[in-house]
């Protein structure tokens, strides 16, 4: 059956989505994060779906209730590289993904799970002074 | 049937032409079309048309046999639209052949006034058509440059501009309505994604209105970017504009708003960790 990988980085997982999701997928992919976090005792997720070119109701309520259960285990979730179509698509939809953290790419997503959302404490991009 | 028009455009072409052209340049303004182009087009259609006419059916311009007499005026009426004629200007050329052609009609048939008649209605009728055609494309050329002209504008009127590493800023000047801020969306969103920006900018502050509908679409749009990982900030709210959001019941709780460009701009340097110092050098 097919399946979306998992890859551990330290305390976080990564998830890259390169094919398009369907129902069954995201279900999937569900349980294994869900499962994946209390193996690992993962502190943070990163959803990398810059390759998602369509993103129906049913897949952005996946994303929410993912995040909504990663909270419940204890993790952080960043949903990275949403494509301009797609976030215009969610908002038509009335799916704000309210409690969702984002960020452009996966390497600012990074950050974010490293500082743990704490703004104060994030890295600066230009040297002070 | 044989018609009439068919064996006058043969034997007399060429002093039809010569009379046709001096009728067309008297009426057409001086030096916005050299004599040699028009005469050339002249000639064309003269051609054309005789070769059109020969076929049966006169009642329609619509026949395969017609196609190249459409042709020929579709580029007429393209161009002349193009240099600014008026579409009377643009009808005449076809519409002023009616004098030599019936003073043929006429010399040849004066002895049977009924025949004469009937001839000339089918000639004036398809001569109607063919310069009501001109009208139809002159119009329709003229529409398809109004509507890129808006375009250009609607581009224009929306850029999105680099302020910074990491923030854009998105001046909107003019009335925002849906297909103005779909296109305004699209844009910020897209240079988003090519920039890497966490902070846009977006200045009100040449917006005279704002009503619920464009509001939404603000919101629709913050709401997008911050999927997208982007934070907006809306700066140059005029007083009017936050009564009136106030009034609408818009709810704005959670978006930033600033009064002016420089305040979002100091708060969006102060977001992406940088700082300014102003050193007094003398």
């Amino acid at each position: 059956m097919e399946r979306i990988p998992i890859l551990q980085m330290g305390d976080f997982l990564l998830v890259t989505i390169q094919v398009d999701m369907h129902d069954r997928l995201a279900m999937t992919l569900q349980d294994d994060l869900t499962n994946r976090i209390c193996q690992a005792n993962a502190r943070g997720v990163l959803i990398d779906i810059s390759a998602l070119e369509i993103v129906d109701s049913f897949i952005g309520r996946i994303l929410g209730n993912i995040a909504k259960m990663a909270k419940v285990l204890d993790a952080q979730t960043v949903v990275v590289g949403m494509q301009p179509a797609v976030a215009i698509t969610l908002v038509e939809l009335g799916l704000s993904l309210e409690g969702i953290r984002t960020a452009l790419n996966v390497e600012k997503g990074m950050n974010l799970l490293r500082t743990g959302f704490d703004p104060q404490s994030a890295p600066h991009l230009f040297p002070r002074g | 049937m044989d018609s009439k028009i068919s064996s006058i455009l043969e034997q007399s072409s060429t002093e039809l032409l010569s009379e046709w052209l001096q009728l067309l340049t008297s009426s057409y303004r001086q030096g916005v079309l050299k004599e040699a182009e028009l005469r050339e087009e002249c000639r064309e259609f003269l051609q054309a048309f005789a070769k059109a006419v020969q076929g049966d059916r006169l009642d329609s311009i619509q026949g395969p046999q017609w196609s190249d007499v459409r042709d020929i005026l579709t580029h007429m009426s393209r161009s002349r639209s193009q240099k600014g004629f008026t579409p009377s200007e643009t009808a005449m050329f076809v519409l002023s052949l009616k004098q030599p052609l019936f003073e043929r009609l006429r010399q040849q048939w004066s002895d049977r006034s009924h025949e004469l008649l009937d001839e000339i209605w089918q000639t004036t009728t398809l001569l109607d058509r063919l310069g009501l055609l001109t009208t139809e494309i002159h119009q329709k050329t003229r529409d398809e440059i109004i509507i890129r002209q808006q375009e250009e504008l609607l581009e224009l009127s929306t850029p999105v501009v680099k302020l910074w590493h990491n923030i854009l800023a998105l001046p909107i000047i003019g009335t925002l309505d849906s297909a103005r801020t779909q296109i305004v969306m699209e844009s910020l969103l897209q240079k988003i994604v090519e920039t890497g920006s966490e902070i846009a900018i977006i200045d009100i502050t040449g917006v005279p209105t704002v009503d619920t509908l464009t509001a939404q679409h603000l919101l629709k749009t913050i709401t997008a970017a911050r999927l997208m990982g982007a934070d907006c900030i809306i700066s140059g709210i005029r007083p009017q504009i936050a009564q009136t959001i106030v009034y609408l019941g818009v709810d704005l709780q959670g978006i930033i708003t600033k009064s002016t460009l420089a305040d979002a701009f100091a708060l969006a340097l102060r977001r992406t960790g940088t700082q300014i110092h102003r050193s007094d050098v003398k």
